[in-house]
């Protein structure tokens, strides 16, 4: 063995040792460093971005200083005021938008160039390759975007010698940075996810048009200069900033970067994965009963196991939507609070048996019989169920957590009226709250993980697997006790919370 | 050196590698033979850690690829198909990069790049582009960043398969010169000739399956039977025929030719020409009819083939 081959091997077993940050820092650096020069080495790339970042930026201030000696001719400077900040985050988000096919094919394109394989045969941990990958496509666009920002505010000095005030400058980088992410971390979860870089272009429409949306709110918001809720719009990004870069590391598999070679949709082998994790283990017993009986032992099976381990399994969404149901409540004490009622819209004095039977005069209420109610709360449970699965499950918990502020919004207003608050809430909400409520806590806990599975597949799952097992347990939780505990509850609201509440107010 | 134990792999109901039992000894090449989808590929990215396996175990160098599978890409260097390089680096920097993330650092990578670059010919390359690169230096190059950190088990998947013959002969060339008694080398690869000139074993692979076994001198005794024996005389065979009937078995034979097998030939081509001078027949030449990996091939293909049509299931250990 030659002394260099001894070395070698050497310095792969102290390699190996690599758990160490700084070993794996500089393994980070050395990717990221690589792929932007590469990016910063196609002129394909680099001539657009120049221009966005210098032409541009400089035509718009240009614009911005004509428009603004334009209106002022009228007699309204404030338009041409608005103008400017508003050309401000358009100059940021241009670069952007423009540099996302660099994150989109950031490892689609290098799989397309069979450069991947090399790569993904090297000692870098997933987590390594993903945020390597990803900083090397976010940090080109975003240096853009400020250099676009930069260029602008010295055309706008050197044409108007305007300056932005500081706090308005930060909300820019705040907005720009924060949108970038969410853009290219996107862009970077859809690029580990397809087959072709043709079926990530096409995806990309998913994160453009959305963006694109929220620049034009932002803009109408930008007018109005109500830059608090700007700030709220910034912090609202940087929250789907860290799920996006969680998810994408969370569901990024090298495996599955190579093993998947089509975006075919199989809807049979779907079809087998979902009942394979539909059937549970029916209660032994049951098998010593006669043929008829038999599904006794099935029914025990389900609610003595299984529906014990589906529970097990999403006690981390229950948890989560006990904690947004109590947030909601303080949201309903709050606002009660700030807003009172007048005295004469809360008269309990003058509910009558007459009150519940003219409910549905009220046009979004349901009909109060057990029928109306009892398909209302399905309907919105999946409601909730489907707007999970489009929100990585934040929906579902807002849609349960809205009428719990409600509830308690009124049950506050009660108070400052005068009202036994605990009265006015056993009697209107406890009598079928008991069923109706942790019905909806499981349901909207089942959704919660249906659309966070997204986000975090099961270990040893991949996305779609974990997906159609949430899907399989949400079923299940949903026909053997959400739609159970809701009618039980429904015949309550409809025939004894009525008459509690007469009994208990009048 | 390399070990798999009923190693498998299914994705989505298919099972691209079926309970595939082997091992390979350092100094040693494997090739793994078989057409287009046998599962060679995939094989080689479960031991190279890329693919994790579905059930059994592999282990590199002693290191299980599903436990540890960063040690085990540290120990391993990986040729693919495609040589998959960044086409706007050069060389240099290349290689840098690669050696940077095997824990090299920028001086050992350097002396070892270029003892590499010099060791197969193209070491002008080191400060050019790779775009300039022609096919051959292209998947030396990728040879060259697979050998970089010395590795202990080397894994070669179809590193000629896309390749013109003179190109494919300078990466064979590259490949024999890596040889080494600390190391062992997987070749998959579907070129027979290919297999031959390189592999000291060959497993071939179909459906998943290892369905034959052995060195390529094994494998023809065993699957095309006892060497044959071509005998050509001065003139026509008369009574020759009977002579060598007598002490072997006759394949063919034309007007002053047979061919004949048998399982000594040390001990009956002495004997038979003894018989023959002893009659006076000239002999002009008796020699070994030359046998190609290609026809242990085929009758490999053809008697699993024939198991299918026949509607018996093939039976990895049935052909070894």
């Amino acid at each position: 063995m030659t002394a260099l081959s001894e070395h070698l091997h050497r310095a792969a077993g102290s390699a190996l040792a690599r758990g160490q940050p700084g070993q794996s820092l500089r393994m980070l650096i050395t990717l990221v460093e690589r792929d932007i020069r590469d990016t910063l080495r196609d002129w394909r790339i680099v001539v657009p971005i120049v221009i966005l970042t210098s032409f541009f930026p400089a035509l718009m201030s240009f614009v911005a200083h004509l428009a603004l000696n334009w209106v002022v001719k009228y007699g309204d400077p404030i338009i041409g005021e608005r103008l400017i900040p508003f050309l401000l985050m358009v100059v940021g988000f241009f670069p952007i938008s423009f540099s996302l096919v660099i994150a989109l094919e950031t490892f689609v394109g290098e799989k397309e160039r069979n450069s991947l394989e090399p790569l993904l045969a090297t000692p870098l941990t997933d987590t390594q390759l993903y945020l390597g990958k990803t900083l090397a496509a976010m940090i080109p666009p975003l240096l853009a975007a400020y250099l676009g920002i930069t260029v602008y505010l010295i055309g706008l000095y050197l044409f108007k010698g305007w300056t932005p005030p500081a706090v308005l400058l930060a909300l820019i980088i705040v907005l720009t940075t924060t949108e970038g992410v969410v853009m290219v971390s996107g862009a970077v979860v859809v690029s580990s996810q397809t087959t072709s870089v043709r079926a990530a272009n096409l995806l990309a429409s998913f994160i453009i048009i959305p963006a694109a949306l929220l620049i034009q709110v932002e803009a109408m918001i930008m007018f109005y200069a109500n830059y608090s809720v700007l700030w709220w719009i910034a912090l609202f990004l940087l929250v789907v900033d860290v799920i996006l870069v969680r998810m994408g590391i969370h569901i990024f598999n090298r495996e599955e970067l190579l093993g998947r070679e089509i975006d075919q949709l199989n809807v049979l082998s779907l079809w087998r994965t979902f009942r394979g994790h539909f059937r549970w283990e029916p209660w032994s017993f049951g098998r010593q009963l006669p043929g008829g009986l038999r599904w006794m032992g099935t029914l025990g099976g389900l609610y003595t196991r299984e529906i014990p381990a589906i529970l097990r399994r999403s006690r981390m969404a229950l948890v989560l939507v006990v904690v947004g149901l109590l947030i909601s409540a303080y949201i309903g004490y709050v606002f009660a609070t700030r807003y009172q009622m007048p005295p004469d819209s809360l008269r309990l004095d003058q509910v009558s048996s007459n009150t519940f039977s003219e409910l549905p005069t009220v046009g979004w209420l349901p009909a109060l019989t057990v029928r109306g109610v009892l398909s209302n709360n399905v309907r919105a449970l999946l409601l909730a169920t489907l707007l999970a699965v489009f929100s990585f499950g934040t929906l579902a918990e807002v849609l349960l957590m809205a009428p719990m502020a409600i509830i308690f919004f009124f049950v506050a207003q009660a108070a400052q009226l005068g009202y036994n608050p605990a009265l006015f809430f056993a009697a209107f909400v406890l009598p079928h709250g008991l069923l109706e409520l942790p019905a909806a806590i499981i349901a909207t806990a089942l959704a919660v993980r249906l659309g966070a599975t997204f986000m975090s597949p099961p270990r040893g799952m991949t996305v779609g697997e974990g997906w159609l097992r949430a899907l399989a347990d949400l079923v299940k939780v949903f026909a053997a006790i959400v739609v159970p505990l809701l009618a039980l509850a429904a015949v309550i609201e409809v025939h004894v919370t009525p008459a509690i509440v007469i009994w208990a107010l009048l | 050196m390399i070990e798999l134990i009923g190693l498998t792999k299914r994705f989505d109901g298919f099972t691209a590698v079926d309970g595939v039992t082997l091992s390979v000894a350092p100094g040693e090449i494997l090739a793994l033979l078989g057409h287009n989808g046998a599962g060679k590929t995939t094989t080689v990215r479960m031991l190279a850690a890329i693919l994790r396996p579905s059930s059994g175990q592999a282990f590199v160098a002693g290191t299980n690829v599903a436990e540890r599978p960063r040690e085990v890409r540290q120990r391993i260097g990986l040729l693919t198909e495609n040589p998959g390089l960044y086409l706007r680096m050069k060389g240099k920097e290349y290689l840098g990069f690669f050696g940077r993330l095997m824990g090299l650092d920028a001086d050992e990578t350097e002396v070892r790049a270029r003892e590499l670059l010099t060791q197969f010919g193209m070491l002008e390359a080191w400060e050019r582009r790779m775009g300039t690169y022609s096919k051959g230096m292209r998947q030396k190059m990728a040879l060259v960043r697979a050998m970089l950190h010395d590795p202990s088990v080397l894994l070669l998947d179809e590193p000629t398969s896309a390749m013109d013959p003179r190109s494919a002969r300078l990466v064979r060339d590259a490949v024999l010169r890596l040889r080494d008694h600390r190391r062992a080398i997987v070749l998959c690869t579907h070129n027979l000739a290919e297999a031959e000139v390189l592999a000291d074993r060959i497993a071939i692979i179909r459906r998943g399956r290892i369905v034959a076994l052995g060195t390529p001198a094994e494998l023809k005794k065993r699957l095309l039977g006892p060497p044959m024996m071509e005998l050509r005389l001065a003139h026509p065979l008369n009574g020759a025929a009977k002579l060598v009937s007598e002490l072997a078995r006759i394949e063919g034979q034309g007007e002053d030719w047979l061919r004949y097998s048998t399982p000594s030939p040390q001990e009956i081509n002495p004997r038979l020409l003894q018989t023959l001078a002893s009659r006076a027949i000239d002999v002009i030449t008796i020699s070994e009819v030359e046998r190609s990996l290609e026809d242990v091939y085929l009758r490999v293909v053809e008697g699993q083939d024939s198991q299918g049509v026949n509607g018996g299931t093939t039976n990895h250990d049935s052909s070894i």
